[in-house]
């Protein structure tokens, strides 16, 4: 992870990927490049934990992690692909997002979509948009690494270009030098957080399928929003009142979306390959204003559509 | 007539001068080995502006706030991963990791001995005060048996590594150990340093007389200097196995490995070259 930064630093595009256990040990560096704002991509190949847990069937556990797993507080971009087609755009679109917000970004995949052979369509370069990291404006001798315009987010030096800058994990004001004003990491602080939650609408990316009128919207990511989808078009052909909301982006949260949808209908079911751990997080979005049924699956495989198609028809009633 | 003599030192160019005071301790080697390091940058005729210093950890990893080139203050022992990317990422670098004993040997050991096997372009400056030092004195790597720190108040019962040893048999291409009593030599051992291809390293036995000193009848820095001078033993070109340190007794001194090896991005181009035939 830190070889990814120091690369990274270097003035390359950097990533890495890892499953489950690497992913805990790269909780610690992941906050550096949080702390030095690194643009990097980190793809996380979810499988079932604790520990070494199932190497490698799939689960979808990591997903708190993703959010919360290095110390501290802090804002990150989480995204979830859900085929091997999505992979490869969501990788571009991770590199982009990491650059533009000078933020590591994590792909949170799973097992099946990690070992997923299907057909994936490599557009040519030219039709490929990429977007790389803003470059300071000013004379090098005024330029301070961590002094953010109206965007919050500070132009980049690459080593070796002759800016002569210090950065430090430990927390800094624009200089980069340390600090340990509470002041100082307040700033800093509240604007790590704030270019990606102020962003939202440019970050958040949602897939949205018949809302208008549901009762019921089941709410998912990754391979479980694709097994949720085939439950979804049977509780349909019943009859139902069934929409699709499938999270591309899991962090930052849609929370103002979901809360919006929340008042509208009956009930979220979220089928997730861990014990809860976005249904809590709707939950919290929705403010009581409807019911949040979790599906969970403890990892290992996924989902059984009838499992989902049971709990729609449950609170469809 | 008035004359306002502007206060210029030689080494205003390479230091963060306005983040003076510096945190070290009176009596304390860090600032020794800085100087003596900037001293060899400047007579090195590297570019400052293509020169990186990376440091993890610790009162020696503070070094990277206070040296005026492209400097990154990273986590506990990772400073050798980092500088690794910023060398693979950027081959035009000098990349120089500064940081002391505890976070190169014992949390960032497994880094260091792997970035030695694979001889990665590196220059490494271990400041080796046997202890840590920015905690309070806890016994670490390097402690000699016997030694008394804050966590082995009756004497050290582990068995410390030999720096030079460890960097040696992982395969680094220059090793070389002085204390801060030693500055020349130091000094020409860190132009070598910078100046070799491949993984280089320059460990500086340095006085921490605020924790090991104190605790070690060596109470004042000045107290571990002589001591330094009176125990140390040169030997060009010795067997590092011989160099153990052990509790005040002799400590070895010199340049213990000038090898050539192929470094980790030239056998990579060998690499590249045979299977696509062409470099990148």
């Amino acid at each position: 992870m830190n070889a990814v930064l120091g690369a990274s630093w270097g003035g390359v595009k950097a990533m890495t990927a890892t499953s489950g256990p690497g992913f805990s040990l790269m909780m610690e560096n992941l906050g550096l490049g949080v702390m030095l704002e690194t643009p990097c991509v980190l793809a996380d190949i979810q499988r079932a934990g604790p520990s070494t847990g199932l190497p490698t069937l799939p689960a979808q556990g990591d997903m708190m992690q993703a959010r919360y797993g290095s110390h501290g507080c802090y804002s990150i971009i989480a995204i979830s692909p859900s085929s091997p087609q999505e992979m490869f755009d969501l990788a571009i679109k991770a590199f982009g997002l990491s650059e533009k917000y000078r933020t590591p970004v994590l792909i949170m995949a799973d097992a099946v979509v990690g070992h997923m052979s299907e057909k994936v369509v490599i557009p040519p370069p030219e039709k490929i948009t990429t977007i790389s990291r803003r470059k300071p404006s000013v004379p090098k001798e005024e330029y301070l690494p961590y002094q953010a315009d109206s965007n919050l987010v500070p132009p980049m030096a690459n080593a070796g270009e002759g800016y002569r800058f210090h950065v430090t994990g430990l927390t800094h004001d624009e200089r980069g030098y340390p600090s340990d004003s509470v002041e100082v990491q307040d700033k800093l602080v509240r604007r790590l957080i704030d270019k990606i939650e102020k962003n939202k609408d440019d970050i958040v990316m949602l897939e949205q399928d018949e809302m208008n009128g549901a009762d019921v919207v089941v709410c998912s990511y990754g391979i479980s929003a694709r097994i949720a989808k085939f439950a979804v078009e049977r509780a349909r052909e019943e009859g139902l009142k069934v929409g699709m909301l499938r999270l591309i982006t899991v962090w930052p949260f849609p929370e103002e979306k979901i809360n919006e949808i929340a008042g509208d209908i009956k009930a979220f079911v979220v089928p997730e390959i861990n014990c809860g751990q976005i249904s809590r997080e709707i939950e919290r979005a929705c403010h009581g204003k409807t019911d949040v049924v979790s599906v969970p699956h403890l990892g290992g495989g996924v989902h059984q559509p009838g499992v989902i198609l049971d709990a729609i028809r449950k609170v469809a009633k | 007539m008035t004359l306002t003599l502007e206060p210029v030192h030689k080494m205003d160019k390479l230091l963060r001068s306005d983040r003076m005071p510096h945190i070290w301790c009176p009596g304390c080697g860090i600032g020794t080995v800085v100087n003596v390091f900037l001293n060899a940058l400047i007579d090195s005729g590297l570019n400052p502006d293509k020169v990186v210093v990376v440091s993890g950890i610790g009162c020696s990893g503070r070094a990277a706030g206070y040296i005026k080139v492209d400097s990154f203050h990273t986590t506990h022992g990772r400073a050798i991963p980092f500088a690794t990317g910023l060398k693979i990422a950027n081959p035009e670098l000098k990349v120089v990791v500064f940081s002391g004993d505890g976070d190169l040997i014992a949390i960032g050991g497994n880094h260091f001995i792997h970035a030695a096997r694979r001889n990665i372009d590196m220059t490494v400056i271990c400041v080796n005060n046997l202890a840590y030092g920015m905690t309070g004195g806890q016994k670490g790597p390097t402690t000699p048996l016997d030694a008394i720190s804050q966590t082995s108040p009756y004497g050290n019962t582990e068995q410390p590594f030999n720096v030079p040893y460890l960097a040696a048999s992982c395969g680094a291409s220059y090793v070389a150990r002085w204390t801060t009593a030693h500055v020349r030599q130091l000094k020409k051992s860190m132009e070598e340093a910078l100046a070799k291809k491949g993984f280089s390293l320059v460990e500086a036995i340095s006085p921490c007389p605020t924790l090991y000193g104190r605790m070690n009848k060596q109470p004042s820095g000045l107290d571990q200097m002589r001591y330094y001078r009176q125990n140390s033993v040169y030997s060009d070109g010795a067997d590092p196995k011989e160099a153990a340190i052990t509790y005040n007794g002799k400590i070895m001194v010199g340049k213990f490995v000038d090898v050539e090896r192929p470094t980790f991005l030239e056998l990579q181009e060998v690499s590249l070259k045979k299977v696509f035939g062409t470099e990148k």
